[in-house]
């Protein structure tokens, strides 16, 4: 029994929940053996927190009994990615310095989350900071992929993905800066949405690159994704870089796609984000996920963003330099990580520079490094500067592109889930593997990743969807189109195919 | 390290005769909020340690920074009363460099984009000249925490063993406003230097942006200083010192660093640009550290918060409600008086001001104001060593013994008894002129009768008057005043005795 | 070949406040060159007429009210804290100014 608990999807669970099939305490005891089984090998989660979870749940239960009027989601367990600060719970970005750092407040959509009655699961694991697109860059170890565990489950979000895909967790939060939600999510053939900046709070978020960094949800199906980001997101007084009205009606028009009628729909095909570098199994995928959706009444046109390819440049200095000001203040003086020097005087200085030394891994320091030298005297106009103009032909080219088309569609990833240490020695190539998802990010605008099927070396591929700013909604009605007319194609969830984890007892 | 080199210092005097000084400031004020710039933890003067911070004032991670609204207003109160322009737009920027008081390791500030920019302040010197003094901008940003230093042998940072930390100074909202370069002040730079601090001090607190007390850091002054050969010269090298926290310190350091910049060029030698640190204790300024990366602070947008955009409607409004400024008020009023300069300024230095726009509000016509104020009273003043402001005698008092004569009741004379009894404190004039009798006698029966008596004493000058020769009647009419004890009008007297003789 | 040399990569080290390893140092000052190449790129594009975009959305004066809120409790402000003496946090001696 506890193992079909887990195999639910969020909305379905839920649905036991309500119905009172299923009180919340056995589906997250359902979970939470779940993890004690299958996370030895996937590595999905850096905190368990049982006791927590178990709280929450049993609370809920007693609530419900109680007649009160819960969120729908309530009692559906969640795990949430490290970089989210979470009270009383550790909370480490994935990173040394912050080794046994308890905060002492909640993100706001933790906050959500709590008021609302899920259940905490835990923690997952995640590249050092969300700097990676492997999470071999974690300091706690590799998240492993669980259609193959010598595999990458993507990044920096594995862990959030990986849990979700391994059915640790139903529901889990991740981060997107550049693709940290959707990459992971095509890896492991489950669903990511980066909303539009500025719709999910970001206050909690240990920041990255703050005009790049996106919340959102990673879950197994488009509806739970609209569920849960119909939970965190709308507008927060805490970010000021938060948008100020009411969200879109995302699960409405969840369900309203899963319907199958695109009949009106012009989908846009970015001729710079397909063809040559990608897998021919992605490829082929594309093609057919598109003929599909022709199938279901939309028009499939191609679109040019001529500036896309400069993208990876402007990301290449913004994200750096804004990351190298937000790791600033991991110094050793207020929390965390202290490092003393091993010889000489002890002073202030020299014991930020020793604790940084030794509590930053290699890609951190890189990139601190990086946006240093690119912001360092005299060279912000040249370089931060310029990157902000790029920013503006992108978005351009994105007003420009979805003038003829309601949304933009391509293939999230270039390439299914490589083997571990397959492209560390390669950071170019790492890039690469983000040059689909990084417009969204440095123009704002939201977009989707979902499972559109396996490659010829079974292992999954996803289907990029990207909506104008503020348009979230369309990602969920096209997702939900698309995905349902895939499953029919298969005849169930993609994730039906992965491969059993062994248990380890 | 408590030694300190000692320096051959130039006479001021001598100094500033070779050379002419050229100063710079930047004051940040703490403005008077509720609550910090980017976080609503309170604020409150001598808490206990850390009990006023929030995850964003102790830069914890995953906070953010959001803008207090009304330290915006109050950065644009103080922009307008310096006669700035206020931005149409304006961002804050990182300025970023690691120090333990500083919570994230960057300071939240503007850069590039001030809130006000190209204004002035006019100074006011002591001896009542004017002396303008441009400014480049005021800008908002945050203070930083404050460390104590322990272990030390001296107290300083310097050879201290370890530091504590508290950050409930961190995040208050501060205004950085700051000159061009002050030109044309001449041997006067420590004076101006003070009194533009001084000016600005009065100001915030007639904006209310601010309790503005020095001895609390509400208000703090970097001076930078340069000498150069003479006006024509290009600008020197300047130094730059710190931790000036009084009036008289900011004079002081002005005119320290004047003599030690003088004997430094005058031995060849050239100054250093660097931060000095002014010594309350010894009255000197020494060098600071020199710090490698001090001036690469990587400056850029703060992507956390979006620009600042007031609009002409706001400004306008907010302009509305500035309290009217010494300078200004000084100038309306002179017009309105229609006062000479000198005279104004006189009236200036002996604090009358108040005491006469105060007069003339209760009645008495700017003239007679400064006649009494400047005249009668500035000696009684004097005289008694007491403050002008202070004497027991209020300006509606003025203003009704000034009507007492104007309305001939009194004569000038008598008007100085009256005010004798009004500062004695025997009441208000009227009072004074009823208690101690001293009205002109206005009865013609009582006059009469003294005239009788004044020409039937000295027949030979009726008789003169009589016969043509009006010289002498003046001797009767004495006689008659004497009789009355001054509180005979003359004039009336006069044409009684002409009447009486025939 | 790299364009940034390890004594750039030094100094910046030390503007980041990271002590480096010499083995660090090395491979930093080839990997630097990623920048180079991203500043080459978008150079091409970044003309003077093209307007700079910091967010993505333009957002202008978003304000909060000056109404305080309660802080942290001050154990929870010191919790983390690597030393802390009489609710201050304890710091390594600082030297220098500013």
């Amino acid at each position: 029994m506890s193992n079909d608990l887990t195999r639910l999807s969020a909305a379905d669970l839920a649905a036991h929940l309500v119905s009172g099939e299923v009180s919340s305490v056995e589906a997250t005891q359902a979970h939470l053996d779940r993890i004690g089984d299958v996370d030895p090998a996937v590595h999905a989660f850096l905190h368990v927190s049982t006791e927590d979870a178990l709280a929450t749940a049993r609370d809920i239960d007693s609530r419900r009994a109680a007649g009160e009027d819960l969120h729908p989601l309530a009692g559906v367990p969640i795990a949430v990615k490290d970089v989210v600060v979470t009270k009383g719970l550790p909370t480490t970005a994935g990173s040394k310095i912050l080794d046994g750092w308890i905060p002492p407040y909640d993100a706001t959509l933790v906050e959500r989350i709590r008021a609302a009655g899920l259940p905490i699961l835990g923690k997952t694991n995640m590249d050092e900071f969300a700097m990676g697109s492997s999470t071999e860059h974690s300091a706690y170890g590799n998240t492993h992929n669980p259609w193959d565990l010598d595999r990458i489950p993507g990044g920096s979000g594995g862990g959030s993905a990986a849990a979700v895909a391994a059915y640790e967790a139903p529901l889990a939060i991740g981060t997107d800066t550049g693709g940290s939600i959707r990459q992971p999510g095509a890896v492991t053939g489950t669903v990511g949405v980066k909303p539009t900046y500025g719709g999910v709070s970001r206050y909690g978020l240990i920041a990255m690159a703050s005009s790049l960094d996106q919340a959102g949800p990673v879950t197994r199906t488009v509806l739970d994704s609209a569920l849960l980001h119909e939970l965190i997101g709308g507008h927060d007084p805490r970010d000021s870089t938060s948008i100020n009205e009411d969200l879109p009606l995302l699960v409405d028009a969840a369900r309203q796609g899963a319907i199958g009628d695109l009949r009106g729909l012009r989908v846009g095909v970015v001729s710079e984000l397909s063809g040559e570098g990608y897998q021919e199994g992605v490829s082929a995928r594309f093609a057919e996920s598109l003929d599909l959706l022709r199938s279901l009444g939309a028009e499939i046109i191609e679109v040019s963003c001529p500036h896309f390819k400069y993208a990876l440049g402007a990301y290449y200095l913004i994200m750096p330099s804004e990351a190298s000001s937000n790791l600033a203040k991991f110094d050793g003086m207020r929390f965390g990580l202290r490092v003393e020097p091993e010889d000489g005087p002890i002073t202030a200085e020299r014991v930020m520079s020793a604790t940084r030394g030794q509590g930053f891994g290699d890609e951190v320091k890189r990139r601190i490094i990086l946006g240093t030298y690119a912001l360092s005297a005299g060279y912000y106009d040249a370089y931060y500067g310029s990157a902000q103009k790029v920013r503006t032909l992108i978005q351009r080219d994105f007003d420009a592109a979805f003038a003829q088309a309601d949304v933009l569609v391509s293939p999230t990833a270039p390439t299914t889930a490589f083997k571990f240490g397959e492209k560390l020695d390669d950071p170019l190539a790492m890039y690469l593997n983000d040059v689909a998802t990084i417009p969204a990010n440095l123009a704002g605008v939201p977009g989707m990743s979902l499972p559109n099927g396996l490659s010829d070396d079974g292992l999954p591929v996803g289907f990029q969807i990207l909506a104008p700013a503020k348009a979230d909604d369309r990602l969920y009605r096209v997702g939900a189109a698309l995905e349902a007319a895939l499953e029919n194609t298969w005849g169930g969830p993609l994730l039906a195919k992965a491969p059993e984890l062994e248990v380890a007892r | 390290m408590s030694a300190h080199a000692t320096v051959d210092l130039v006479d001021y005097d001598e100094a500033v005769r070779r050379y002419d000084p050229v100063i710079g400031i930047e004051v940040h004020v703490e403005l008077g909020t509720k609550t910090k710039m980017f976080c609503a933890a309170e604020v409150e003067f001598g808490g206990e340690p850390n009990t006023q911070v929030t995850p964003v004032s102790l830069g914890l991670p995953g906070a953010l920074p959001v803008v207090n609204g009304k330290a915006v207003e109050y950065a644009i109160k103080i922009g307008l009363a310096l006669n700035c322009q206020i931005a149409e737009s304006c961002r804050f920027a990182r300025k970023n460099y690691f120090y333990p008081d500083v919570p994230k390791n960057f300071q939240t500030s503007q850069y590039d984009e001030p809130i006000a920019f190209d204004g002035y302040l006019d100074v006011e010197l002591e001896d009542g000249t004017i002396f303008r003094v441009d400014i480049e901008r005021a800008h908002m940003e945050e203070d930083a925490g404050k460390n104590t230093h322990v272990g030390g042998s001296t107290g300083r940072i310097h050879g201290a063993e370890y530091s504590l930390v508290d950050y409930n100074r961190a995040g208050i909202p501060l205004v950085e406003i700051v000159t061009r370069p002050i030109t044309g002040a001449g041997e006067r730079a420590p004076e101006v230097a003070r009194a533009y601090v001084q000016t600005l001090r009065d100001i915030f607190r007639a904006l209310d942006v601010s309790e503005a007390r020095m001895e609390r850091g509400n208000v703090r002054a970097d001076v930078n200083l340069s000498l150069r050969a003479t006006p024509e010269s290009p600008l020197g090298t300047r130094t730059e010192t710190k931790n000036v926290n009084s009036f008289r310190s900011i004079e002081r350091a002005v005119r320290y660093e004047v003599s030690r910049q003088a004997a430094v060029l005058d031995e060849g030698g050239t100054v250093i640009q660097e931060t000095r640190h002014w010594h309350e204790d010894t009255s000197i300024t020494t060098a600071g550290r020199v710090k490698s990366d001090a001036e690469d602070y990587r400056y850029f947008p703060e992507p956390d918060l979006v620009p600042v955009a007031p609009s002409r409607d706001w400004v306008e409004q907010i302009r509305a409600t500035l309290p009217e400024l010494p300078v200004a008020r000084r100038n309306r009023l002179q017009g309105e008086w229609g006062y000479a300069d000198a005279e104004m300024r006189d009236v200036v230095n002996a604090g009358a001001l108040d005491l006469i726009e105060a007069t003339v509000a209760a009645g008495a016509s700017p003239a007679a104001a400064r006649k009494w104020w400047m005249g009668e009273l500035a000696r009684y003043a004097k005289t008694s060593e007491t403050e002008l402001a202070e004497i027991a005698v209020t300006p509606t008092q003025i203003a009704q013994l000034q009507a007492l004569v104007d309305s001939g009741r009194i004569n000038d004379k008598l008007a100085r008894q009256v005010l004798e009894g009004v500062l004695a404190g025997e009441g208000d004039p009227e009072a004074v002129v009823v208690a101690r009798g001293l009205e002109v006698v206005s009865d013609d029966g009582a006059l009469l009768t003294a005239i009788d008596a004044a020409l039937a004493a000295q027949p030979d000058i009726v008789e003169k008057v009589r016969s043509g020769n009006m010289g002498p009647i003046g001797a009767i009419i004495g006689a008659v005043m004497k009789a009355t004890k001054g509180q005979a009008d003359a004039g009336r007297v006069r044409e009684l005795v002409i009447e009486r003789i025939g | 070949m790299s364009t940034i040399s390890r004594d750039e990569v030094a100094r910046v080290a030390v503007l980041a406040r990271i002590d480096l390893r010499p083995e660090e140092l090395d491979r930093l000052a080839g990997e630097l060159d990623v920048i180079v190449d991203a500043i080459a790129q978008v150079s091409e594009v970044a003309t003077p007429d093209v307007p700079a975009t910091s967010h993505p959305l333009p957002l202008t004066n978003v304000f909060r009210d000056d109404v305080p809120v309660p802080p942290l409790p001050v154990e929870d402000v010191l919790a983390a804290a690597p030393a802390s003496e009489d609710g201050r946090f304890s710091v390594p001696q600082i030297l220098g100014e500013e």
